[in-house]
């Protein structure tokens, strides 16, 4: 244990000569075991029990100079957090936590915190870093334990709207009624949450700690709207010039699931990832028929794409019954951007990977639905503009995998709906919301608008950076317009 | 919560509902369709805009018991509340001024014909409708489609009222008569929709058709709508539902309208419904 070099932390003579014993590796986490997890749709990970926890925050160096907060995209005081709980004093380090991050228990569950804030961790160079994501969760399930009591703020400021709840619009929310605006939040499905709540698997993030999020930022003051399709129902223009609002934040996420545009994509048989994790996760197709959407899964399922969304689609065609479930992927493991943890987690579940694989058709059984899955081997040649090798087909390779079910999880471009339903609203070349990236604003006054509907398909945190950003840069746009 | 205001039993299958709905009533055009939930546990079924009255704040909307979600949605009596009404989703249809317009509907798809034939008729066309029905008692719309059209014709599949045959038999039967309409518009079953398209095309006239093809959110996101039209694959909830007829792949659109029939007739089961009593 690293008590003894703990005593001490302020002591200038720590760093001259360090005499903590450091150690190497993180805490494990406690796990559901595989065999067992791939029978149901619980949470996978355990999370730290309190000693764990403590012994964990103890690794923390607490550098005098922290590079972790850069690696934050919602700036979180993270040798702050870190150092409360080692202190044990569990309350202060939530706190901590939400004076930046609105939504520390799903952060805590699904950020990529190994190309975050522990890829920069001070740690990391020489062995493995504190386990700051573990840590965020710890100290979120355990305000959650005792009950989170959030206080009506009662805003009085002026009315602001958000267009979705997803992890934009609930962090842009969040924060701006802390400074005192009244937010309305407009969701187009019956429940909030954005991707959190139809994308995100509950063996990886349970709905319940959705809820528990959404309730916090709702018992602050935040109003929410369900089943209001914006750019149908109400415009932007009609928001901002009818409804009263002084500012828009548009947080609508990607949208539209891209397709491989291969033979045989609209066979039945095959998904984009949004649908079958739709019905799934939203629709809780997995408790058909006691919930009336159902969703059919095959018993040799192939999912493309090798990103967090397939290892999530995979992984829920194993738990639907699949016997076979395998990951397509044109490059190769390195390349695959799902986070290490996800990726072994499927590792441990059976799912196979092929990889440097390309699919070229989708084949039918006569009768519309899928029966194979023609593909082409791929070796790697010089980088691509992304900085990865490009994929390069081997001719002749080709070769059939067999499968009755795929789903297509390559990706998605954003949804049309607002950005044809505003004129003058610019637009990237994907058809994406061309917006500052420092401040979320657009080619419209008060028209701010951040996550994958900026971006692209991206990460929940980067999603929570420009919610945070675009609140701040709103804040003082309308405090001056009203000079 | 959105409450029933009127219910209307217009045939043994066929229900109405006027819902109450004022921010989507006002919004609504022809051609929009709203997706509904009833219950917490509920599926999301996209249904057509039958109606809409921007003063009263109400959506009409018309539907045939087939599936679980639909005989439950028929036991709800007016005064009760549906969870969940999203709208108005979909293109609306514009079409302008084209001159002649025949308007085919066939058993529930009379239904979404109803509220294009006004809006055709105020853009200044002339407009035809062929109506049909298995038989005269599962005829909708009959009265309210003949006081918008100049002629109006009906067909039952078993010869209890009007023509008897299909809704094409009678089309033929202008199209010999010398009739040259400069546009179609046709919605109803899919053997139906493809028969009407395919002597269309004979003819050459243009051909609409309005696709009901399974959907989870309505607004693009999931593709569980997808088609293929003009070689494309499109997504019927933010492309359409209405589409150029002589383009749409019907086989496709037909394979993909069963492949949940299974869990379908496994939901009625267990709602109580003996399959044979329930359609599609």
């Amino acid at each position: 244990m690293a008590e003894k070099g703990k005593k001490k932390p302020q002591s200038k003579a720590d760093k001259a000569k360090p005499k903590r014993e450091l150690i190497p590796k993180k805490y494990p986490i406690s796990r559901q075991p595989p065999k067992k997890r791939v029978k149901n749709f619980n949470e996978v990970a355990l999370g730290y029990d309190e000693k764990t926890a403590v012994a964990e925050a103890e690794r923390c160096l607490l550098c005098k100079k922290p590079t972790c907060i850069a690696g934050c995209p919602v700036e979180v005081d993270i040798p702050g957090f870190v150092k409360a709980i080692a202190d044990r004093n569990f309350q202060l380090s939530i706190d901590i936590l939400k004076a930046t991050n609105s939504l520390p228990a799903i952060c805590g569950r699904v950020c990529p915190q190994e190309t975050q804030c522990e890829e920069v961790c001070v740690m990391a160079k020489k062995m493995e870093p504190v386990a700051l994501g573990r840590l965020e969760r710890f100290a979120a399930d355990w305000e959650a334990e005792k009950g989170i009591i959030a206080k009506n703020l009662n805003p009085r400021g002026p009315k602001v709207a958000v267009v979705g709840s997803g992890p934009a619009g609930l962090t842009f929310a969040g924060d701006m009624v802390k400074m005192g605006y009244r937010v309305h939040v407009f969701e187009a499905f019956h429940a909030t949450g954005g991707v959190l709540r139809y994308g995100i698997p509950e063996f990886r993030l349970p709905k319940s700690i959705v809820d528990q999020e959404v309730k916090y930022i709702s018992d602050l003051g935040v109003e929410f709207h369900m089943n209001m399709v914006i750019g149908k129902i109400f415009s932007i223009q009609e928001l901002l010039e009818e409804e009263g609002f002084a500012g828009v934040f548009i947080g609508a996420g990607a949208g539209l699931p891209n397709f491989m545009n291969i033979p045989g994509e609209n066979l039945n048989g095959v998904y984009s990832a949004n649908e079958f994790l739709t019905r799934v996760n939203l629709m809780k197709g997995y408790l058909f028929p006691e919930y009336d959407t159902p969703v059919w899964c095959g018993k040799k399922a192939v999912v493309l794409g090798a990103g967090n969304v397939s290892m999530d689609s995979v992984r829920t065609a194993k738990r639907l019954g699949a016997e076979e479930a395998t990951i397509v992927y044109r490059r190769s493991r390195v390349e695959m951007p799902a986070r290490e943890e996800e990726i072994e987690n499927a590792e441990e579940e059976g799912i196979e990977f092929k990889l440097l694989t390309n699919p070229v058709r989708i084949i039918d059984d006569g009768k519309g639905w899928v029966k194979a899955m023609e593909c082409i081997k791929m070796e790697l040649g010089e980088p691509d503009e992304s900085g990865r090798r490009r994929p390069l087909p081997i001719e002749g390779s080709n070769f059939i995998i067999d499968c009755d079910m795929v789903v297509v999880a390559i990706g998605q471009t954003p949804n049309p709906l607002i950005p044809q339903s505003t004129p003058g609203l610019k637009l990237g070349k994907w058809g994406n919301i061309d917006a500052d990236l420092e401040t979320g604003a657009t080619s419209l006054p008060g028209v701010y608008a951040g996550g994958d509907i900026v971006t692209g398909a991206a990460t929940v945190i980067e999603a929570m950076g420009a919610g945070k950003r675009s609140a701040r840069a709103m804040d003082e746009w309308i405090r001056k317009e009203k000079r | 919560m959105h409450k029933i205001l009127r219910k209307e039993e217009l045939t043994p299958e066929t229900v109405l509902f006027d819902v109450e709905a004022p921010l989507i009533a006002r919004k609504c055009e022809p051609g929009n369709f709203v997706i509904l939930r009833i219950d917490e546990k509920g599926e999301r079924i996209p249904l057509t805009v039958a109606d809409f009255d921007r003063k009263a704040g109400t959506v009409t909307i018309i539907f045939q018991k087939v599936g679980k979600t639909t005989y439950h949605l028929a036991t709800l009596e007016q005064g009760d509340s549906i969870q969940d009404f999203v709208g108005p989703l979909g293109k609306h249809m514009e079409i302008g001024k084209v001159g002649t317009v025949v308007a085919v509907g066939g058993g529930l798809g009379i239904a979404p014909i109803y509220p294009k034939i006004r809006l055709m008729k105020e853009e200044g066309n002339k407009v035809v409708a062929i109506i049909g029905a298995r038989s005269h008692n599962l005829l909708i719309l009959e009265k309210e489609v003949s006081e918008l059209v100049e002629k109006l014709y009906v067909t039952t599949d078993d010869g209890s009222y009007g023509l008897h045959g299909f809704v094409t038999e009678q089309l033929k039967i202008l199209f010999d008569e010398g009739l040259k309409p400069d546009m179609i518009l046709a919605v109803g079953p899919i053997p139906m929709m493809k028969a009407v398209c395919a002597m269309t095309k004979e003819y050459g006239i243009k051909t609409l058709v309005s696709l009901d093809t399974i959907m989870v959110d309505g607004t693009g996101m999931c593709g569980s709508c997808r088609i293929t039209v003009g070689g494309k694959t499109r997504f019927a909830c933010v492309d359409g539902p209405v589409f150029d007829g002589h383009e749409v792949d019907f086989e496709e659109y037909a394979a993909r309208q069963v492949r949940y029939n299974p869990e379908e007739k496994e939901a009625l089961e267990a709602y109580g419904i003996k399959c044979d009593e329930g359609g599609g």
